[in-house]
């Protein structure tokens, strides 16, 4: 009984998450109950509801940062992203576009280089656990998108990044 | 003798199309007599004291023309660096007819060296008639021919470019670059959510117009050799192409290979055919070169590492690029067909953009080094290693049309930091903000106009 509420609550939210993702930073679920808790205490779509583009962000973890110049991933990196792999096992109806990012450290042509890269060691890592490459596409966007705007390491730490963008369908 | 020729410009600028240009007179002096000379290589350079009394209207109807033509010389030759105006109020000699005797005598007494005179005329259709001269004030001699151009209203700047363009020419030996054209990215917004679109104005500021709207990122913009294209990296298709856009028409093309993730880091070959890009193929990126007629592309480099910045040789037969196949970014040259090529930079920090002087003397780059960056030149063979500049972030230099000047871009730190474009002599001297409508980068100088 149990299971099959979860399965609909995971189709409901599905169809909320659709016409939202798809862009750079999406910010997850538009919440179609609001105030409507279910049976099983989450709302869907919700960042409790653990089939959501917002549980994916918050809870899974959506991001995963570098050191300057490489393209290398952290331990840390690597367990989250095969969170996001068991994640998207579990959400079949997602595809999701591999973000590179870079720090302003650097020219604009290199850093889209080191974008494409870092972009591709995260879809590498999903790919290795198990995720079906025709999921994942990748895109740099060089130094053009930073999240923080100083200019101390504190930023630029969090700017050396590869982010998984959901998309609701079934293949790239 | 009188040579006529078409101008061809930029569409939106096209009421100005036809210019024709005559010498007025025989030239009066030999070589030897030349002594007005600006070695713009020279460290002890002081700047050349000109005038360059209001033109005369020859009627009416040119009298405010001939007030902003000869604003606009005056600019022209003062912002090199190179030339001081001796200004109008200081002058004793009053010029009221082009072919009046000059009076020598109180041009030096104010400590003119160079004399630049000159009339305006706008003739019954509305065309423009410029006529100049310089003179030698010490040898009391004129420096060349007189010239003349005609054209429209509409392209009175360019006349005055071109004016000064000659006088500059004649006195430092070098080419002119002021009637030119910069492509650059104009920018509005905050800095996470930056909007660009590409903009293109004369050298100095004036005649801006964009050709894209700022709907999707575009980055790093150049002109085609004949300045009827310009190439660049846009994102409107979702992901980073390489697209050619014509300007006259703000036609589009993507271009580059189909099962290329992402191509970028465009440059046109010297003979406009071909283009030099790198693409990223499973998150490596290599160097490919596209034939712009067949649309046939031949991947150049194919080591594992970071290949991209390539720019062509002037002659064609060379290709300048940055890699990191050694840890860190450095500068190589490779034949155009492809190669491994040979690392010419070896100095601490990190080199890129590397692009090669029009007058295959020097290459200019970015380097960043212990938290700065830089702007700098090196012989093609990687010596005489010089920084032009040094900031938060340089980056990005284009050559002006006679190699003297590097255009760039200098971005502020912080929150609020913006880019802005600037102008620095080989020699590292004149330093100087380019004037732009908006923040502004990734400037790319076109050719010398016709």
């Amino acid at each position: 009984m149990k299971t099959t509420a979860i399965l609909l609550i995971a189709a409901m939210s599905l169809t909320a998450c659709g016409n939202r993702l798809g862009g750079a930073g999406a910010e997850g679920a538009v919440d179609l109950n609001a105030g409507g808790a279910n049976a099983g205490g989450f709302v869907p779509g919700s960042a409790n509801d653990p089939a959501s583009a917002a549980y994916f962000k918050q809870t899974v973890g959506d991001r995963v940062l570098f050191a300057v110049d490489t393209s290398t991933l952290t331990p840390e990196g690597q367990t989250t992203l095969a969170g996001q792999a068991r994640w998207l096992a579990s959400n079949p109806g997602y595809t999701a576009l591999v973000e590179g990012h870079a720090d302003e450290q650097g020219t604009r042509e290199y850093n889209l280089a080191l974008g494409g890269r870092r972009a591709n060691a995260a879809r590498d890592y999903l790919i290795s656990q198990g995720v079906a490459a025709d999921r994942l596409r990748t895109i740099s966007y060089g130094k053009e998108r930073p999240l923080q705007v100083c200019s101390t390491e504190a930023c630029y730490s969090q700017n050396r990044r590869a982010v998984t963008v959901l998309a609701a369908g079934a293949g790239v | 003798m009188t040579e006529l020729y078409k101008a061809p410009l930029l569409r939106r600028m096209a009421a100005a199309a036809l210019m024709a240009c005559a010498a007025l007179v025989a030239p009066m002096i030999t070589p030897a007599q030349a002594q007005l000379r600006i070695t713009i290589t020279d460290p002890t350079l002081s700047p050349m004291p000109f005038a360059v009394p209001t033109f005369v209207a020859r009627n009416a109807a040119a009298a405010d023309l001939s007030e902003d033509i000869t604003r606009v010389i005056s600019a022209d030759l003062s912002n090199t660096g190179l030339f001081r105006e001796v200004p109008k109020d200081a002058h004793i000699a009053r010029v009221e007819s082009f072919d009046a005797p000059v009076q020598f005598a109180d041009w030096k007494a104010v400590n003119v060296q160079a004399l630049i005179t000159g009339s305006v005329l706008v003739e019954g259709d509305g065309r423009i008639v410029v006529q100049f001269r310089l003179f030698d004030v010490v040898s009391e001699q004129p420096l060349g021919e007189g010239l003349q151009f005609v054209g429209t209203q509409e392209g009175w700047r360019r006349m005055a470019h071109k004016v000064a363009d000659a006088a500059y020419s004649r006195i430092t030996g070098e080419g002119p670059y002021f009637d030119s054209r910069v492509v650059f990215v104009s920018e509005q917004g905050p800095k996470d959510a930056r909007l660009k679109r590409l903009g293109v104005m004369d050298y100095d500021g004036a005649n801006v117009q964009y050709l894209t709207s700022s709907d999707a990122i575009v980055l790093a913009p150049r002109f085609s050799p004949a300045g009827d294209k310009i190439i660049y990296t846009g994102y409107e298709s979702g992901f980073p192409k390489v697209t050619l856009i014509d300007v006259a028409s703000l036609q589009k093309q993507t271009v580059g290979g189909v099962d290329q993730n992402m191509s970028f880091a465009p440059r046109f070959s010297p003979d406009g055919g071909r283009v030099v890009y790198s693409a990223e193929v499973a998150g490596n990126t290599d160097l490919y070169l596209l034939d712009i007629g067949s649309g046939a592309t031949t991947r150049l480099t194919t080591a594992p590492s970071i290949e991209t910045a390539p720019s062509f040789s002037p002659d064609g037969s060379r290709i300048v690029f940055e890699s990191d196949r050694s840890g860190a970014p450095q500068l190589y040259i490779m034949p155009a067909g492809g190669g491994e090529g040979d690392r010419i930079s070896f100095g601490e920090g990190r080199y890129g953009t590397p692009v090669w002087s029009p007058r295959n003397d020097y290459i200019a780059f970015t380097k960043q080094n212990a938290g700065r960056f830089h702007i700098g030149v090196m012989r093609t063979d990687g010596s005489e290693e010089r920084l032009l500049t040094g900031a938060f972030l340089d980056e990005g230099p284009t050559w002006a049309p006679n190699g003297r000047v590097v255009m760039f871009t200098r971005e502020t730190a912080g929150a609020a930091g913006a880019p802005a474009l600037y102008t620095v002599d080989i020699t590292g001297r004149n330093l100087q903000r380019a004037a732009t409508p908006a923040a502004a980068s990734d400037p790319s100088w076109g050719p010398l106009l016709p």
